[in-house]
């Protein structure tokens, strides 16, 4: 494991090649010579890989395996920012994959960073698949009391427009134990059958999940989930036969190099 | 001085060292300097005295070194040690320090705290183009000060590495000072990790090395003691501001092992003495992250120079060194054995030596004091802001701190919680308000208003200090319940003045900002990339510099080429320093005369402050 974090901290570090590099900066003194080095390197590029949620739920006989998880690449200010979510059905090797984001990102204020992309969203398994795209505009970043959030309005190649919100609040019980809590919610402003989704608040997901941090990168965890469906997509799923409800053990690893 | 006899077995020692130089030598913590084993006259195979200059010949290489029991292949060291070794001259005479890089990256040295031509300032990108492989680079300059210096790298992250040294320039008229033996203490901060994995670790993931975070229990803890809505309310207006209390050092001893002249704690560096004498010792913070809290256990010392420069004797029994800042403290032991504790700011770590009578011998190590966190103060409210207080605690929130707009969050329903726990934070800025508010008076810019830019400085500041207080008499966090003498600025007064009496002519000032989130420091929300040109003073202007400190951190700023007066309220007898550390929420100023024509590096000296953009020049034009 560690050998291979870092060969990939190593991909990352040789592509984190220091930009601008030559004199000529503009706080530079009066005497420097345009061949000189800079005296600091405060415009690096870094990147950062966080699989965020990477586990199993189980659900009565029901399993799945589940992923969330978000890469960036870039200076302080300008990022471009790759993020993924999805799930597969054990039983049945078919999932989704929710959503997988392309993002210019940034930090347009002290805890908050603007991002807008495209989006795509594909099913997969033995059942005919579909997919889909849209063009994103969202915010990411700090709350006030600590909640990291993350919010994207989404509108489809079909012209349908979403909105979905997520937040995690981490309680410290120790310095490597930390409860999280984990909330998300979508709502749509349309109907479209064919992705399940009905018109208003979609779902609302809830999370606790207890970490252990064997280092800041690396914390296993277990945990429970439970997601509701609401209203007209309640009522789809109802007539599609599926659970409007459900409760999940989980268990999983955060980590990020 | 000499204290020779006592190191009979020295010169078979030096001959190992010479060998060892070449590898590792098992047995040995690591190659310690000459000063690291009492030897801190000039005769070294490395210096010589020509045509009245000390010519020093020092060569920068990477040495695979043992260190607290673990072989480390990234040391930078200088002839073959580290710290490197010290480079002692005179004032008066010439230096001549020739520099010879073995590595394969660019070095430099530059000589902290010296008075000298800008093109021999060592700062590559600033004073010259660096020293390229292979090359050998002559420093040279007349030495016109005396006292005690450090010297270190000022190219990519060296210095954390172990590439830096002491400097002592003996007076050319002998000091009033009586001692009869002296050492140097060169205290440090060391890494077994690739510096560079370290600057990543805090550029990506904020608070990568505190272990010492708010937890769940804590604040059940201050539920006891504070009662429920005052501890609510302290967690929701540090909540709401994002911050963390417990932000006191960004690298702690969860990644560091500290160092005392190249010893860990296990390793107990000593310095031999004999009963009754007088010893000098030359504290030397040169750590890349490191403040210190440093004390003598049983025994008081006399503070006699800061930044190299005399001071009117002080006497303590603790003081803070902030990253490159020096002391140089009288002690006259009074036992056989004493214990030189140096414990980080944070309390996350220490590192001890010994002052003894015979080697092997050891004093009680003293239990680190137990770990603190920051107080309203930081925040910029400061002591002074209690009085914009009604009587049932509301908070006067134009005094307070601005939140970049979301004040009226705090201005809210909790009543008399706020108060409440704005009296605990404050407290031991208001128990010293009374003794000292003939001294805050005399401080030029107390009580001015302060103005930020429309932006609060954007995204580079996650705050700002909306009423920064002067809090030179404030020892610091972690001292709140201190029942014994800690050093303060504000008991530093020089002993004859300084030559330059006008009063300023111009102001600058800045501010000292960051966004712990993304490891982003800067003056003015401006990293130095960002800026469009140099800080620029006028060749022969007196001027006031005004540190304003918005961030929640400690950051000792450091002027290369002119001395800073630091403005205490002691008039003409206000010390000089080369590096001012300003706590958080604080304004202090200095006055500076602009005699020194060139380009000239201005910074954080926490390394990495420095490296993520909290960092300017300035040019005497």
């Amino acid at each position: 494991m560690n050998i291979m974090m870092n060969r990939i901290k190593w991909v990352v570090g040789a592509s984190a090649l220091t930009l601008a590099s030559g004199a000529g900066a503009a706080g530079t003194g009066v005497q420097a010579e345009p061949d000189w080095t800079l005296p600091i390197h405060d415009n690096q590029v870094f990147g950062q890989v966080l699989f965020d949620r990477m586990e199993y739920q189980r659900d009565g006989d029901n399993e799945l395996a589940l992923w969330d998880a978000q890469a960036w690449i870039g200076k302080d200010r300008n990022r471009l920012w790759v993020e993924t979510e999805g799930e597969t059905d054990l039983s049945s090797d078919s999932g989704d994959i929710e959503n997988f984001d392309v993002q210019y990102s940034y930090r347009f204020d002290r805890f908050w960073d603007i991002q807008t992309g495209l989006g795509a969203q594909t099913t997969f398994g033995p059942s005919p698949n579909k997919e889909r795209y849209s063009a994103i505009v969202g915010l990411q970043g700090l709350a006030p009391y600590w909640f990291e959030v993350d919010t994207n309005l989404r509108v489809t190649d079909d012209g349908d427009v979403s909105y979905d919100l997520e937040a995690e609040y981490d309680w410290l019980l120790t310095q490597r134990l930390i409860l999280q809590g984990r909330g998300e919610t979508l709502v749509a402003f349309s109907d479209v059958e064919e992705w399940g989704v009905g018109s208003g608040i979609n779902n609302v997901g809830l999370g606790l999940r207890l970490r252990y941090h064997f280092s800041r990168e690396f914390a296993p965890y277990v945990g429970v989930s439970y997601t509701r469906f609401l209203g007209n997509t309640e009522d789809l799923r109802e007539r599609e036969g599926e659970d409007v409800e459900s409760s999940s053990f989980v268990a999983g690893v955060r980590w990020w190099f | 001085m000499s204290d020779r006899h006592f190191y009979a077995g020295m010169s078979r020692r030096r001959l190992i060292q010479g060998a060892a130089t070449m590898g590792l030598l098992a047995g040995f913590d690591s190659l310690l300097p000459a000063y690291a084993r009492g030897q801190l006259d000039n005769t070294n195979a490395f210096h010589t005295v020509r045509n009245g200059a000390d010519i020093y010949d020092l060569t920068v290489a990477r040495t695979p070194l043992k260190i607290g029991g673990t072989v480390s292949e990234q040391p930078i060291t200088i002839n073959g040690t580290l710290p490197a070794p010290l480079v002692r001259l005179k004032q008066g005479r010439e230096a001549i320090l020739r520099v010879t890089n073995t590595l394969p990256e660019a070095t430099s040295i530059h000589w902290h705290g010296l008075i000298l031509p800008y093109q021999m300032d060592g700062v590559p990108g600033v004073s010259f183009p660096g020293i390229m492989p292979g090359e050998t680079f002559e420093y040279r300059f007349p030495v016109e000060q005396h006292g005690t210096y450090w010297y270190h790298s000022h190219s990519g992250l060296q210095e954390q590495l172990g590439h830096y040294g002491p400097i002592i320039i003996d007076p050319a008229e002998p000091e009033s000072v009586a001692y009869d033996r002296e050492y140097v203490v060169v205290l440090s901060d060391w890494t077994f990790d690739s510096p560079d994995d370290v600057f990543r670790n805090l550029k990506v993931a904020e608070g990568y090395y505190n272990y010492n975070q708010r937890t769940v229990g804590d604040f059940f803890k201050d539920v006891e003691t504070m009662g429920w809505d005052a501890a609510w309310s302290k967690a929701g207006m540090w909540g709401r501001m994002r911050m963390s209390p417990r932000d006191i050092l960004d690298v702690t001893g969860s990644e560091y092992t500290y160092l005392m002249n190249g010893s860990p704690s296990a390793s107990n560096w000593t310095g031999l003495f004999r009963p009754g004498e007088k010893i000098r010792l030359r504290f030397i913070n040169a750590s890349a992250m490191t403040f210190f809290d440093v004390r003598i256990p049983g025994l008081p010392m006399t503070v006699i120079s800061a930044d190299g420069q005399p001071v009117q004797p002080v006497e303590t029994d603790e003081f803070r060194i902030g990253v490159a800042e020096t002391y140089d403290v009288i002690v006259q032991p009074t036992d056989t054995a004493h214990t030189v504790f140096a414990q980080s700011q944070d309390r996350s770590g220490y590192v001890r030596g010994t002052l003894a009578t015979r080697k092997g011998m050891e004093a009680p190590v003293p239990p680190m004091y137990p770990r603190t966190e920051r107080g309203m103060a930081a925040m910029g409210m400061g002591a002074m802001s209690m009085g914009a207080m009604g009587k049932d605690g509301d908070m006067n929130m134009d005094s307070g701190m601005d939140m970049g707009g979301k004040m009226e969050m705090m201005s809210g329903s909790n009543d008399k919680a706020h108060g409440q726990m704005m009296m605990n934070g404050a407290d031991s800025g208001m128990n010293k308000m009374s003794s000292d508010k003939a001294t805050m008076n005399e401080v030029p810019t107390a009580g001015r208003p302060i103005s930020h830019g429309p932006d609060n400085h954007g995204p580079g500041a996650a705050m700002v200090a909306s009423s920064p207080q002067s809090r030179l008499d404030d020892p610091g966090v972690g001292f709140e319940t201190a029942n014994h003498r800690v050093l303060t600025y504000s008991q530093l007064q020089s002993i004859e003045g300084w030559p330059d009496k006008r009063p300023a002519e111009r102001e600058v000032e800045l501010h000292l900002t960051g966004n712990m989130e993304r490891y982003m420091w800067s003056f003015d929300g401006k990293k130095f990339s960002e800026v469009d040109g140099p800080v620029k003073f006028y060749h022969g202007e007196r001027l006031r510099l005004i540190l304003v400190n918005d961030s929640m951190m400690d950051h000792p700023i450091h002027l290369h080429g002119m001395w800073m007066e630091l403005e205490t309220g002691a008039g003409e007898y206000r010390p000089r320093k080369h590096t001012i550390s300003v706590k958080p929420g604080e304004r202090v100023s200095a006055l500076i005369t602009a005699d020194a024509p060139g380009d000239w590096a201005f910074h954080c000296h926490l390394l990495y402050h420095m490296d993520a953009g909290m960092f300017r020049v300035v040019s005497v034009v």
